[in-house]
């Protein structure tokens, strides 16, 4: 705005009362959590696109022997970036778009404790992504694996700013995730509805509750490891570089403290998601709520207690693998009593097999396998076989595909009219599902047995006659099928949008708060804050004759924060430090970071006073979307 | 969504302006959040730097270089201005502006000192050839000790930016959880430097 200014010849107030109408800076400066949720969802979604697109890539080189299709470095760049991507740009951007969208209404909160910072944490997010995706065009993507370990990571071995771009763009991803992470935990603590203890608050909201208590812990020693490998690679520290003195298992530490929790920071919002579905489709209250609730936090607490088993064969000693060993077996046991709590669930009730409910049902043996093979690579002698072969890929791909990306996609068709007003599309649904379950395990119930053969990871091609070849282009035939399987999301996408029925506020005959509103939710939420008295607000409601939850307080104005543009002028200013650095381009760098603090000035002394919604407006707002 | 803790009526509890509204409320728990992942910042800062002290690669030693007298006069500048912190919390609390204003000055003149202190040291040690690049023992050092310093670079402007907002309106319902989160920072970054103090200096000095 400030350049289109300049280029006219200073402001325009037409021209600004244009842009200000647009609904394009609507979106742009929107503190609502849940506009954020949806460009949270929808920009995960895209990465999640580009990173499959980099895995069926991969997949294509490893059809046959000695393919030269994508070879050496291209390979690694891509293994780097598929890895890198799915993680941090897909996964974890989805979940926070559900969560940012869900929580709230959940807990029966008007707003998110940090309006503010939440859209600030969409946009660094996206400038992270953005920032790593740059890699491709300028310089050569990283390609150090997505574990970036050094001495693979340092200059010497990986010159060129490839690495570079990971670290400055997961640094700048992280500490978005650090914003939502504390603005979810501050949410749930302070702003629950009047009765909603903490023992009444539905399970998808434990499960953010507990991730985000994970991300604060867990994020920053890979910030640290992070811009220790910086120092290392900019300014010439030696912490990772042996000959100056350095120790590479130092970031191994640091990295696994940080990447073991997060396998669960995925996966626990997708047993949220599981728990919230299954309950639903079933017509039954969840089986053994507490105990749910109390796996949920002993699987994040016994999180932190595994990071080892990731480094059995670093040569650590066998006391220090044993316990680590037992650590992480114990871990099966509160699973186990998730998923026996999910099957008493549906044991006995009226199930409808909606396309939410095939994928929490399709997630159950997945993520069981996943499991098994997870207390199979939890005993070091074992491990020492499996280590760096395929069966560790196919493991770790049971257990977040089948544990995350089940659960994001039960979520999004769950919640989709909640987000849109429009319920996607079931019998595309049901495609999309099948084929994506059987493309699944097509790809990587095969890679047990070739890791178990031999095949190692990471490497770009193997021999003839090992009886490899059958195996990987099963492998390869899977992937293309979940890649069809896509296809048939995005149509369903699009044809909803274009002609996809009114959902209305309660399509599934729901169980929880966020189904007592209109679809989409209005702005401010809940028109009078509702009074919880059981677990399952509605369904309570409902049971007793109820139209709808008993309201709390009368109607009166309500008071929302209102639009900033601070946000991503902030977000472009961490960009701009970011490229800096990668291109070692200091100046630029120090520019970058001083429009940071200059917006951060800005935001300091901004009194913003935000403004009312009064209950006419309110009323009739409610009253059209009910009609 | 303030309306139900009306509800609550404590009888006569102490009245704190910080905590008067949600926001102020939701501020001052996700500041100790944040807190929390610092300290796990700094604990990971901590090990890298046990792990490395040794390696010194021919460099000065952690014995040769700290000396007992610079660093305790930092500590007791950097535990002072906790103190005037508190007391500036203290004001607050009273609702007195201007006691409020002139400990929370005190405060970060004694920041500046220590920050100066630090300089001054980091200087000397660049000359007994005890570099960032030096080695691994180098790296880990200025990295540990730099980050809390730039800590307390940060405490230093933002405190001073909050004086001047509490000078130009009060201390009021927007204000007072600022000052007060401040003061919680404040007084993390302290806690560190006890760290430091202990387990860089005084184990540096002896083993």
């Amino acid at each position: 705005m400030f350049i289109v200014a300049i280029f006219t010849g200073g402001y325009n107030d037409r021209f600004l009362e244009r842009v200000r109408n647009h609904w394009l800076w609507d979106w742009l400066t929107t503190v609502d959590h849940k506009k954020i949720g949806i460009m949270y969802f929808l920009s995960g979604f895209f990465f999640l696109l580009v990173g499959g697109i980099e895995a069926l890539l991969i997949r294509m080189q490893l059809i046959v022997p000695n393919n030269d299709f994508m070879v050496g470095d291209t390979f690694n760049q891509l293994l780097t970036m598929h890895g890198t991507t799915m993680i941090f740009l897909a996964a974890m951007p989805m979940i926070f778009g559900l969560m940012n969208v869900v929580v709230p209404l959940q807990i029966g909160a008007r707003d998110v404790a940090f309006p503010f910072m939440n859209a600030l944490g969409f946009w660094l997010f996206l400038a992270g992504g953005l920032l790593l995706n740059f890699s491709w065009l300028f310089g050569g993507a990283p390609d150090a694996g997505w574990t970036g370990y050094p001495l693979l990571a340092l200059n010497q071995f990986s010159p060129g700013p490839g690495v570079d771009y990971y670290v400055l763009g997961l640094q700048i991803a992280g500490l978005s995730s650090m914003m939502g992470a504390i603005n979810f935990l501050v949410t749930i603590v302070n702003m629950r509805a009047p009765g909603m203890t903490f023992l009444r608050m539905p399970l998808f909201t434990w499960g953010a509750f507990i991730t985000s208590a994970l991300l604060v812990f867990a994020l920053p020693p890979l910030t640290v490891g992070l811009f220790e490998l910086m120092f290392d690679r900019l300014f010439g520290s030696h912490f990772y570089d042996v000959a100056g003195g350095g120790d590479p298992v130092i970031w191994q530490h640091l990295f696994w403290i940080f990447g073991h929790p997060e396998v669960y920071i995925l996966v626990l919002p997708a047993f949220g998601v599981m728990s919230e579905v299954i309950a639903t489709f079933s017509k039954k209250r969840l089986f053994g709520y507490s105990s749910m609730v109390f796996a949920m936090v002993l699987i994040g607490f016994l999180g932190f207690m595994v990071w080892v088993h990731h480094m059995f064969t670093v040569g650590l000693g066998p006391m220090s693998n044993a316990v680590f060993a037992i650590a992480t077996m114990t871990i099966a046991v509160p699973t186990g009593i998730k998923i026996f709590n999910w099957l008493f669930t549906m044991w006995g009730g009226r199930i409808r097999f909606t396309t939410p409910m095939l994928f929490a049902v399709g997630f159950i043996p997945t993520f069981v396998i996943g499991g098994v093979t997870g207390v199979m690579l939890a005993v070091p002698p074992a491990d020492f076989q499996y280590h760096d072969t395929y069966f560790v890929v196919a493991h770790f791909h049971y257990v977040i595909i089948g544990g995350t990306i089940f659960g994001l996609f039960a979520g999004m068709y769950y919640w989709w009219p909640k987000m849109f007003g429009k319920k996607l599309n079931e019998t595309l649904g049901r495609w999309h599902f099948w084929l994506f379950l059987i493309g699944f395990h097509l790809t990587f119930l095969v890679q047990h047995w070739l890791g178990l053969w031999g095949m190692p990871r990471r490497v770009f091609t193997y021999q003839p006659g090992y009886g490899l070849e059958w195996g990987n282009q099963l492998s390869t035939a899977g992937a293309l099928l979940m890649g069809v399987s896509m296809i048939f999301l995005l149509v369903n996408i699009a044809v909803t949008a274009r002609r996809g029925e009114k959902a209305g506020a309660d399509p599934w005959d729901g169980r929880t708060l966020e189904w007592a509103i209109p679809s989409p939710a209005p702005e401010y939420n809940f028109a009078q804050l509702p009074l919880v008295r059981d677990v399952d607000a509605l369904w309570y409601a409902k049971m007793n004759g109820k139209k709808g939850i008993e309201p709390a307080e009368p109607i009166g104005s309500i008071h929302m924060p209102s639009p900033s543009y601070l946000p991503i002028l902030m977000a472009i200013g961490f960009f701009i430090a970011g490229f800096g650095f990668v291109m070692r381009a200091i100046p630029a760098a120090v520019l970058g970071l001083i429009m940071v603090f200059l917006t951060m000035f800005m935001r300091s002394f901004d009194h913003d006073p935000g403004y009312h919604i009064e209950p006419e407006e309110i009323e009739a707002t409610e009253k059209g979307a009910r009609a | 969504m303030s309306d139900h803790n009306q509800l609550s009526m404590a009888p006569e509890m102490p009245h704190h302006t910080e905590t008067s509204t949600l926001e102020g409320k939701n501020k001052i728990l996700g500041f100790w959040f944040f807190l929390g992942a610092e300290t796990v910042l700094f604990a990971c800062l901590f090990g890298t730097y046990l792990a490395l002290r040794h390696s010194t690669m021919g460099g000065p030693t952690s014995e040769e270089l700290f000396s007992l007298p610079m660093v305790a006069a930092a500590t007791v500048i950097l535990l002072t201005s906790s103190l005037t912190s508190v007391l500036g919390i203290l004001g607050m609390h009273r609702e007195n502006v201007k006691t409020m204003l002139f400990w929370f000055g005190v405060t970060v003149l004694l920041g500046l000192a220590f920050l100066g202190l630090e300089i001054y040291e980091f200087i000397e040690y660049v000359h007994e050839g005890h570099t960032f690049t030096r080695s691994a023992f180098g790296s880990s050092f200025y990295t540990l000790v730099g980050t809390h310093g730039s800590h307390v670079l940060f405490g230093v402007i933002w405190i001073t930016t909050l004086i001047y907002q509490g000078w130009k309106k009060g201390i009021t319902k927007e204000t007072a959880p600022k000052f007060y989160v401040a003061s919680l920072y404040w007084h993390f970054i302290d806690v560190v430097w006890v760290f430091i103090f202990t387990v860089v200096y005084l184990l540096g000095m002896i083993s």
